[in-house]
């Protein structure tokens, strides 16, 4: 690990600020993927902003019937939240759906959505990478590619978002709130927070230089049945193959989001929009531009029938 | 990390007599010689980081930091080099070898501690960080002459054969039964809204975070169950 000066900060602003001031800065909140990869020296930080001193670890109810839920929050408890249980009971599935108990005791709700991918060859400094390098090339596309994205991605990038709780909150369209170092606030729906690799696989958020998240805003509940079905190598503690968020209403509409197939949460309107006409309609929608390699081309069988299986379960 | 050697035998357990860095570069360098043939073998004698984002040959001087930390009830003040990870403070700063290191990438749970009476992984988390937490280790737990009744039970119940991660075992699993006790759901709680109970699928979902590599997962089971049955009745 490189060598990094350490400073606390009290207030968002504090921290834009400073973040502006140094080069190299990184904002550290739980950790667990930032300091994996500080070991493996894959992130680089010069400083380090300890933004766990910010009085941003509370849920808190909208005027509008939301929730709005600061960036502090930790996994553990913004899935154990009553009114996420019973109101979002999709986020709280997905969010129990991931790491272990240990790290959700740790990770925060805006650094499960920063996290980076899990790709290998990102993490293995011997080979191209894209996201790590930019310019080196991609590894992926011809290396092992199991895990890797079947749409969305591009001749430079196959990494997938690993989160199963971005895909919660995108199926929920949750709202990023930030702040920047010259004070400005704005807000960004996760629908547009991942912009697609292209070319340019390393810029993996549309957040500017020092702007941090505040917190992640939902609107108010959906109704309906909510499930978050993960399927995964093990039953517990690994990342998703293939997931799936939906909310179904009584009538057959809704929404559904997917995990572990492109570089974000996977929806798209057109795809809900064919929720009531039957599974294979909406899987048609998500998957007209994929792009599979061969040996993750399971991924597209996967997603069908786990689609379908959703999609029955929620129709009781 | 800040010294590649500590701990690290146990990725290695097996192949004592192998330097755990050259293991690794060999492995690297096999695969890469699978997949891309003869031209990776330079991948042995290659720079560390070849892709890597920084100058390997540039290294900052140390950054050193003030931190008290409140270790099983003993207020400790230690100064640390800001990259030491809680894992590493508590194993070569305060001599607390109780907590081990296994993966040190918060995969295996060996590492498990509790801050602030939260289970976390100590090698995921820098020491200055937690500067003011309260921090329980397996020493803190309990002693050889007076046992924590998760570890007599552990022992009543074989629950390990090396012993390696059952500092963690045991950390975690009383985190496990606490938070159970909370209401805290997890993956394999059937209704979200009501409160969950300490069943052997909860349990060993709750568990997912501690590998063992002995495979001795039935008897950490039946301990844990075992002091769950003894709280509730």
């Amino acid at each position: 690990m490189k060598a990094f000066t350490y400073e606390r900060v009290k207030t968002p602003a504090e921290a834009a600020t400073s973040a502006q001031k140094k080069t190299g800065a990184k904002f550290i909140a739980g950790g667990t993927n930032l300091l994996d990869l500080m070991k493996l020296e894959i992130e680089t930080p010069t400083h380090l902003i300890d933004v766990n001193g910010l009085a941003l670890d509370k849920i808190e109810p909208t005027p509008d019937g939301g929730l709005r839920i600061g960036a502090l929050v930790r996994n553990t408890d913004l899935a154990a939240d009553a009114r996420v249980r019973r109101d979002y009971a999709v986020l709280s599935r997905a969010l129990l759906a991931g790491a272990s108990g240990q790290l959700r005791n740790q990770a925060t709700t805006a650094g499960n959505l920063l996290q980076r991918t899990r790709c290998p060859y990102f993490y293995d400094t011997h080979q191209p990478c894209n996201k790590r390098l930019p310019g080196s090339g991609c590894a992926a596309l011809n290396g092992f590619s199991r895990q890797h994205a079947v749409v969305g991605g591009s001749e430079s990038c196959i990494a997938t978002h690993p989160s199963d709780m971005a895909v919660a909150m995108r199926l929920l369209d949750a709202v990023i709130e930030t702040v920047d170092p010259n004070g400005f606030e704005r807000k960004i729906p996760v629908a547009d927070f991942w912009p697609a690799p292209g070319n340019t696989p390393h810029q993996e958020t549309v957040l500017n230089a020092g702007e941090l998240i505040t917190a992640v805003t939902l609107p108010a509940p959906l109704g309906g049945t909510h499930i978050y079905r993960k399927v995964r190598d093990r039953a517990s503690y690994a990342f998703a193959l293939v997931s799936v968020a939906a909310v179904v209403q009584k009538d057959g509409s809704g929404r559904v989001a997917l995990g572990g197939v492109a570089h974000k949460p996977w929806r798209l309107e057109e795809a809900d929009a064919q929720l009531t006409n039957g599974s294979q309609s909406v899987y048609e929608r998500l998957f007209a531009s994929a792009h599979p390699t061969p040996e993750n081309e399971f991924k597209l069988l996967l997603a069908k029938r786990t689609l379908a299986s959703v999609l029955t379960e929620a129709r009781g | 990390m800040s010294n590649p050697n500590t701990g690290a035998h146990n990725n290695n357990a097996g192949r004592q007599d192998t330097n755990p860095i050259e293991y690794y570069s060999f492995r690297l360098t096999r695969r890469s010689l699978l997949k891309a043939g003869a031209a990776s073998a330079a991948v042995a004698i290659a720079p560390r980081h070849a892709f890597g984002a920084s100058d390997a040959t540039a290294t900052p001087a140390p950054e050193m930091a003030n931190v008290t930390l409140k270790i099983n009830g003993e207020t400790r003040q230690l100064e640390v080099d800001t990259r030491t990870t809680l894992l590493d403070a508590l194993r070569e700063n305060l001599h607390l070898t109780g907590t081990k290191k296994g993966c040190d990438h918060g995969q295996c749970g060996a590492c498990t501690v509790l801050v602030d009476g939260r289970r976390i992984n100590a090698c995921l988390t820098l020491a200055v960080m937690q500067d003011g937490a309260e921090v329980t280790t397996i020493e803190g737990i309990g002693t050889p002459e007076n046992l924590h009744p998760m570890q007599a039970a552990f022992i009543k119940h074989d629950g390990y054969q090396c012993g390696y991660c059952t500092p963690g075992q045991i950390c975690s699993s009383l985190a496990v039964l606490s938070e159970i006790e909370q209401g805290i759901p997890s993956h394999v709680t059937l209704d979200l809204v009501s409160a969950p109970q300490a069943t052997s699928d909860e349990i060993r979902e709750r568990m997912s975070g501690n590998i063992c590599r002995c495979g001795a997962y039935a008897n950490i089971l039946a301990a844990i169950e075992d002091v769950a049955g003894g709280r509730k009745s």
